[in-house]
């Protein structure tokens, strides 16, 4: 236990860079660049703090760490009720990463409304870490909606042309879905008396056919963030429109409220409809992995080529876990966080290149590796990483998933794995596209290679996937126990229902 | 011992970091300097590790130098470990010999190049990963050295990228060879849930366990080890372009030459090879699967061999040489022999890296003319190219004196290939029957192509323009060097091995590290076959090359008139059997036909239809519909109020009656 309330400071330090910008005053100039070194200083002191939290994390620990507990709505028994295990630690760490990053990565791009746009990324920051340590449902409730807020606005405020549809396509996909886990929150409080989560672990018991409602309502939250097929199509519309940073925080983090969502509430809060429904994920996320990865291929936007393989790599995340042994789920989480780093960095990569020409289209370029060696040699690391090659963080991931997946189903393995090459595929092919042949238009011919921000930009990123894909037990052991206690409660909870069933 | 071993791993790693991440700085010659230089110290270390290892007492012929742990998740555990045994200081001479070579010879080949730095880069990275898949001391890290020299191949292949056939043909590479991934993956899998474990110690301890079990693989109930054996042997197929996964090959040969010597002749493609024979001990348990390997090498190696006979391109033909060669030493794993299969990876490295050099020494001095027809009496201007490329020619064919000198007198690939066969022939069975004429027949013709090959290129009259012919020169002495080293090996590395590798010393010089008791069984028997047996391949060998003398140089109307005498055979030879024709119609246009229907039909039209923006439209109508009855009349609304309150009435009258 730690004696000053640091998941909290983690949590709200962003809001008081917002505050900044919000009082910060005078010509627009100086408001825009007090506003943007307020945010980036902000952010970074965040991220600076969160490395203590890791630092602190005692990795040999299952239970949940730095927690706080607070009265929020006494009546109700709503507490704020924060704390980190194995789990959620690193998502915690992988939010604070991006924000600076997107922070950084906007500095020259964005020119409208500077203000309004750091306050979006500050309050967003907040949001999201709030989400990763809530441990009261009704606090991951407001956390969780209220992600969506600032995500809005970004998308249709700073987006593309059709930033409208988009945004609200994003918009109404995730609310559908909340909504109906409200419901199962709020029945959840019926059963228990309290939104405590540790509590509501221990305590809740249902009936079969409850927990198969509830679940479904979870899963319809969750499955639409992940996005799992058929309810991606918002995922693809949504990068597009979206600038640059918010793609990079939409790939990076808020695809992982899903996968985070189903192994923190559906798997320990429902054991036995979660087992039920198992198969359902595991068909879902092949079609994912295999539909999404041949869509992918004839794509004409680089944006959505990069959004239809963040669905195809999400499918893995589902598979693992909801197979539910140790290799498996760590492959999951490993997935997602790799996910994070590489998908937010390939995001990076086509801002790049947008920032300069201001279109996506891949038939715009060509032979870009003549002007702008530095930046062919980051698309290509980045792209490797994401067809999981060994070495780098995507494999670590994506391996541990299929080894676990293919102890349990080899049907399951052997589909998920048929991935691994249309992945290739389509990646190599917008890399081609892009990267190679001759500079033979008019319009690159004065393109600029990356200047000091840009890799600054992306150096913490390439040192983070190295390090993921070659030592990645510095991310693997302090999950571990968290993940093992996650599948012992998990068994147990199997076993103690199929002997009440048994019993006469 | 374990300072030398991590040496020769990661020496040519720091130098591709410096010579890729800091060309720029330090320019072209340190470049060269320092890649080189790395890997010829690499390559001297090797032999000593060579020397300790292969010759070395009992106890000393296994070494594991433990790094760090990798990836551990439960029992998963894997270690990055540098294990060194004869196997792997095998290879480690080929490897680092062969590539030590090629850098020296890339430093006169690429002069001319804008990028030199960032090629050497690529070479030391592609040695580094080749080097990794060799010391692997687990499936795993066998796996990361296998993808890495993949993507090394990728890269170089690639290199001039401004060449669109030369981007597809990278691309294909990596793809197809993924694909083989896709099996070796699976076949991890199966291996670690059958043992529990995916180092090879453990796992070779536990192959007899293993081949007692069943797996339950995609609905099926098939014995275990065969089924996983199978598994990795479709990666090997994919690495080592074997036929149904051997299009990316010739395709290959768009990279620079040193490339193709050093990455799709010596090294990289052998990697199929060594996997079987490194998880020897595990095949020799799963006698269907070595069956199918048996099968599969053997139907390359005639299969390949036919498409040599009639290419022009002069990289081509040595491209599908290196196919057909790959296809002997398959059959020769499949038959158990697995010490004559890694004898010929062996000799195969050094002739034919000699021949890809030699060919590029060629191609240069004509000023990057690769068509043979229009090559021709290129003897003149080079005549040390030529001479060493007759060595690199007969030791392809294997052509040697028997009886004399104990195992007879002759260039490498006429002890190695004569071994392999043999093998084949001395098991008496079925496979190793058709193994062994499928692989005399393609004796004969690898003969034939490969002294087409000399004849076409440096006898008779030249064919090109003249301009060209002026200008043609002999290679400088950085490229010559490296071809008179790997002549040598050509020459001698046959006669030298022949006794550690399958003659009676084996057992010494092997220890545990190749599959002991098939290898007993296999040998024993090949030293036992008949004379005609062991005569015949170079009988056959002989015969090609008198009668590539015949139609290349005593009659040369006769190609012409052969093919116009069995048109339908030579198309399909010509045309490499049609495998990339089929494959574009049978995978790549419907795979793209489909991804276009699932995205505009599937998310398009039936999700976000009938979805969020049917959602949107019909909230609309019912918007339309609504705002209709706002229409501000008072009757309107007084009669939808009666309309109202009749049906709330009939409700409650209905309920009381069925309540009662």
């Amino acid at each position: 236990m730690s004696s000053w309330p640091i998941l909290s400071l983690v949590t709200f330090l962003p809001l008081v860079g917002a505050l900044f910008c919000l009082v910060v005053n005078g010509p627009k100039e100086a408001v825009d660049r007090n506003c943007r070194s307020a945010a980036l200083l902000t952010s970074l002191a965040t991220f600076l703090v969160s490395l203590v939290l890791w630092v602190r994390f005692d990795p040999a620990k299952a239970s949940f760490q730095f927690e706080e507990k607070l009265d929020w709505v006494p009546a109700l028994s709503i507490g704020y009720h924060v704390g980190v295990d194995g789990i959620s630690l690193f998502f915690v760490l992988l939010s604070t990463l991006l924000t600076p990053i997107c922070i950084l990565a906007s500095w020259e791009s964005v020119q409208v409304r500077v203000k309004e746009y750091m306050i979006a990324f500050l309050v967003l920051e907040t949001f999201m870490v709030g989400m990763f340590c809530a441990l009261d449902l009704a606090l991951f409730y407001v956390f969780f909606e209220g992600v969506l807020i600032p995500m809005f606005l970004i998308i249709g405020v700073w987006g593309g042309k059709r930033r409208v549809y988009a945004a609200f396509k994003f918009f109404l996909y995730t609310l559908l879905g909340s909504v109906l886990m409200l419901l199962a929150i709020i029945a959840i409080y019926w059963q228990v008396g309290t939104t405590d989560l540790p509590t509501a672990m221990e305590k809740l018991e249902l009936p079969f056919t409850w927990q198969c409602w509830l679940w479904l309502a979870f899963f319809a939250s969750f499955a639409v963030k992940v996005p799992m097929w058929p309810v991606h199509t918002w995922l693809p519309d949504a990068h597009v429109e979206a600038p640059t940073a918010g793609s990079v925080i939409l790939a990076g983090v808020l695809l992982k409220m899903g996968g985070y969502g189903f192994l923190r509430f559906s798997i320990p809060l429902l054991p036995e409809a979660s087992q039920y429904f198992a198969p359902l994920v595991f068909g879902l996320s092949i079609v994912a992995v295999i539909y999404t990865s041949l869509v992918a291929l004839v794509q004409e936007d680089m944006k959505k080529l990069i959004a239809y393989s963040s669905v195809a790599h999400m499918g893995f995340v589902t598979i693992g876990a909801f197979i539910m042994n140790m290799q498996s789920v760590q492959g999951s989480i490993f997935q997602m966080l790799s996910h994070g780093i590489v998908s937010a960095a390939l995001f990076l990569c086509v801002g790049v290149v947008y920032d300069r020409m201001h279109t996506r289209e891949i038939a715009a370029y060509g032979g870009l590796v003549h002007r702008m060696p530095r930046y062919a040699f980051t698309f290509m690391f980045f792209t490797l990483a994401s067809v999981g090659l060994p070495g780098l963080s995507g494999f670590v991931g994506e391996f541990l998933v299929l080894v676990g997946t293919f102890k349990a189903n080899t049907w399951v393995a052997f589909l998920a794995t048929t991935g691994i090459i249309l992945g290739a595929a389509y990646a190599l092919w917008l890399y081609r596209k892009i990267i190679f042949g001759e500079l033979t238009k008019d319009s690159l011919k004065g393109i600029l290679d990356m200047n000091r921000r840009e890799i600054a930009v992306f150096l913490p990123l390439v040192l983070i996937t190295l390090w993921m894909g070659i030592y990645p037990s510095s991310f693997l052991d302090p999950m571990a126990p968290a993940v093992d206690k996650l599948i012992g409660d998990y068994q147990a909870a199997l076993k103690l229902a199929r002997t009440a069933a048994l019993a006469p | 011992m374990d300072l030398a071993i991590k040496l020769i791993v990661f020496l040519p790693l720091l130098a591709a970091a410096i010579a890729g991440l800091f060309c720029r700085v330090i320019g072209d010659r340190p470049a060269q300097i320092v890649t080189c230089a790395a890997l010829l110290i690499a390559a001297a270390l090797s032999v000593f590790v060579f020397v300790r290892i292969g010759f070395g007492p009992e106890s000393g012929k296994l070494i594991v130098v433990k790094l760090f742990t990798w990836i551990g998740s439960g029992t998963f555990d894997v270690d990055w470990a540098l294990r060194v045994d004869t196997l792997t200081a095998v290879m480690l001479i080929v490897v680092t010999g062969v590539s030590s070579m090629v850098h020296v010879y890339s430093v006169g080949y690429m002069v001319e190049d804008t990028s030199i730095a960032r090629f050497m880069a690529y070479l030391s990275l592609f040695t580094f990963f080749m080097l990794m898949l060799v010391t692997s001391d687990n499936l795993v890290q066998l796996f990361f050295g296998w993808e890495g020299v993949g993507l090394a191949s990728y890269l170089l292949i690639g290199f001039w990228y401004d060449k669109p056939s030369a981007n597809a043909a990278a691309m294909k590479a990596f793809i197809v060879n993924r694909i083989g991934d896709f099996g070796f993956a699976l076949g991890i899998f199966a291996v670690w849930m059958l043992s529990g474990s995916v180092g090879f110690a453990d796992i070779f301890a536990k192959g007899p366990e293993m081949a007692q079990m069943r797996i339950q693989f995609l609905g099926m109930n098939l014995p275990a080890l065969e089924t996983a054996c199978l598994l990795l042997f479709v990666g090997a197929m994919g690495k080592s372009a074997q036929i149904g996964l051997h299009t990316w090959l010739p395709d290959a040969m768009e990279g620079p030459t040193p490339v193709s010597a050093l990455i799709h002749a010596a090294t990289m493609v052998t990697a199929g090879v060594f996997m079987v024979c490194r998880l020897s001990p595990l095949f020799e348990l799963a006698p269907m699967a070595l069956q199918v390997v048996a099968l599969i090498g053997a139907a390359t190696a005639f299969f390949a061999a036919t498409v040599g006979l009639t290419q022009f391109d002069i990289k081509r033909v040595v491209a599908y040489s290196t196919c057909s060669q790959l296809g002997y030493m398959f059959f020769a794993c499949g038959v158990g022999a697995y010490s004559a299969a890694m004898f010929h990876l062996m000799t195969h490295a050094f002739f034919k890296a000699l021949l890809f050099l030699g060919s590029g020494s060629v191609i240069t001095c004509l000023h990057h003319e690769q068509d043979m027809r229009k090559m021709g009496g290129v003897r003149e201007k080079a005549p040390q190219t030529f001479i060493l490329m007759w060595v690199g020619t007969l030791a392809l064919s294997g052509i040697g004196v028997p009886f004399i000198l104990g195992n007879g007198l002759g260039f490498a690939g006429f002890y190695s290939k004569d071994a392999m066969l043999e093998s084949a022939f001395g098991v008496h069975t079925t496979v190793g029957m058709i193994a062994f004429w499928l692989g005399v027949i393609a004796a004969f013709m690898t003969a034939f192509y490969s002294t087409r090959l000399m004849f076409m290129t440096f006898y008779g009259k030249y064919r090109g323009d003249h301009h060209t012919w002026d200008h043609a020169h002999e290679s400088p002495a950085v490229m010559l060097i490296p071809l008179y080293v790997l002549g040598i090996g050509a020459a001698l590395s046959g006669l030298v091995a022949y006794d550690w590798f399958v003659g009676h010393d084996w057992k010494a010089f092997w220890g545990q590290s190749i599959a002991v008791r098939s290898t007993e069984e296999v040998l024993h028997h090949a030293h036992e076959v008949p004379l005609w047996v062991k005569l015949l391949p170079l009988v056959f060998a002989v015969a090609g090359i008198l009668l590539s003398y015949y139609y290349y140089i005593v009659r040369t109307d006769m190609p012409a008139r052969t093919v116009k005498a069995f048109p339908g055979l030579h198309a399909l030879f010509f045309n490499k059997w049609y495998f990339d024709e089929f494959y574009d119609a049978v995978f790549v246009k419907p795979a793209l036909a489909v991804g276009r229907v699932l995205w505009k039909k599937g998310d398009g039209a039936v999700i976000d239809g009938l979805g969020p923006d049917n959602i949107a439209a019909r909230a609309q109508d019912m918007a339309g519909v609504l705002s209709r009855f706002q229409s501000g009349y008072l009757y309107h609304y007084a009669f939808v109020m009666l309309i109202g309150v009749a049906g709330l009435i009939t409700y409650f009258m209905y309920s009381m009656l069925v309540g009662r």
